[in-house]
């Protein structure tokens, strides 16, 4: 299988490169949003909750949902080149739908979390918010799921 | 799963550290634009430290895993041209990180200085530290530099 990713069609590497490259930001955006919870989970300051509820946002908000799009357009991209449809779909693309697609889901919801997170630290000067923990949390397992699926994706088990 | 598998899932996931890493010190960089006080620049720096031990970790982890897949594969050699090119990006890039270490690492020890000191006011020398345009540039040169890496691993020319 890794000879044959090795003499894949050039035409595969351009989507091959978009889905790689949004995979990895996707992946550096989980772990900006999920640390900054972590790092911050002992702090009792409001000020201090405020820069780890903006981080988690942002890194969901301006880094993490881009990247989904990419890699999820291109590796459907990648998929139709390939003729990945219907029953002709191998197990290593099917876990990646497994995860990418509810994962989608998920970055939504942790994002809408860390947002009224945030919003309601600024509102009321608290020194931690729950909804922000729960966002961290979200990104946290989505990691972990992403991971797996990175596993998935270059040793390619069928 | 072959040896090969393991080792390019695990050169791939080093890659991934690296991207990360360059995601977090990105965030770190361009949120420090906006910050006045020192403590709020030690808690940003502070956070950093998570793209320092991902970097680190990363970037042997793509070289050592990288040597050994080609050393590990039959239809690659050491000396293809793909190959030196990415020894040359992987030098680059981690020149540029020595360079934006030494910059950042500067405001980072100033703020805590200034922190240590309990002088948390707005600090326009602290201010200016951050917001160093040498250092913004030297981390959109990383970021290039990334992305060339990530073409040739892909396209691998001359492959």
């Amino acid at each position: 299988m890794s000879v044959l990713a090795a003499l894949r069609p050039d035409s595969w590497d351009f989507p091959l490169l978009l889905h790689v490259l949004g995979a990895a930001i996707l992946v550096g955006a989980l772990l900006t949003a999920g640390a900054a919870q972590l790092v911050g989970w002992r702090e009792s300051a409001p000020a201090a909750a405020l820069t780890w509820a903006r981080i988690t946002f942002f890194a969901l908000l301006a880094i993490a949902i881009p990247a989904w799009i990419l890699m999820r357009v291109a590796g459907q991209w990648i998929a139709s080149e390939e003729g990945f449809e219907g029953e002709n779909v191998p197990t290593w693309v099917e876990i990646g739908y497994v995860t990418a697609d509810p994962g989608g889901g998920l970055i939504l919801i942790a994002t809408v979390l860390a947002g009224f997170g945030l919003r309601r630290l600024r509102a009321r000067g608290r020194a931690t918010s729950g909804l922000s923990r729960a966002a961290g949390a979200v990104t946290l397992i989505l990691l972990l799921a992403y991971l797996v699926t990175v596993w998935a994706m270059t040793t390619k088990p069928s | 799963m072959s040896l090969y598998d393991w080792l390019l899932f695990l050169h791939v996931l080093a890659a991934f550290a690296v991207v990360a890493a360059v995601v977090v010190f990105t965030y770190v960089i361009l949120a420090g634009r906006a910050v006045a006080l020192p403590s709020d620049a030690v808690r940003l720096f502070r956070f950093s430290r998570i793209g320092d031990v991902l970097v680190n970790v990363g970037m042997v982890g793509v070289l050592v895993l990288g040597i050994w897949l080609a050393i590990d594969a039959d239809e690659y050699q050491l000396w293809d041209g793909w190959i030196i090119a990415a020894f040359v990006l992987w030098a680059v890039f981690a020149e540029l990180g020595r360079r934006l270490g030494k910059i950042y690492n500067a405001a980072r020890d100033r703020a805590r200085e200034l922190a240590a000191r309990g002088d948390d006011a707005a600090s326009p020398e602290l201010r200016a530290m951050i917001r160093s345009r040498a250092g913004l540039l030297l981390q959109i040169a990383s970021i290039v530099v990334l992305l060339a890496f990530l073409v040739d691993m892909i396209y691998k020319p001359g492959a």
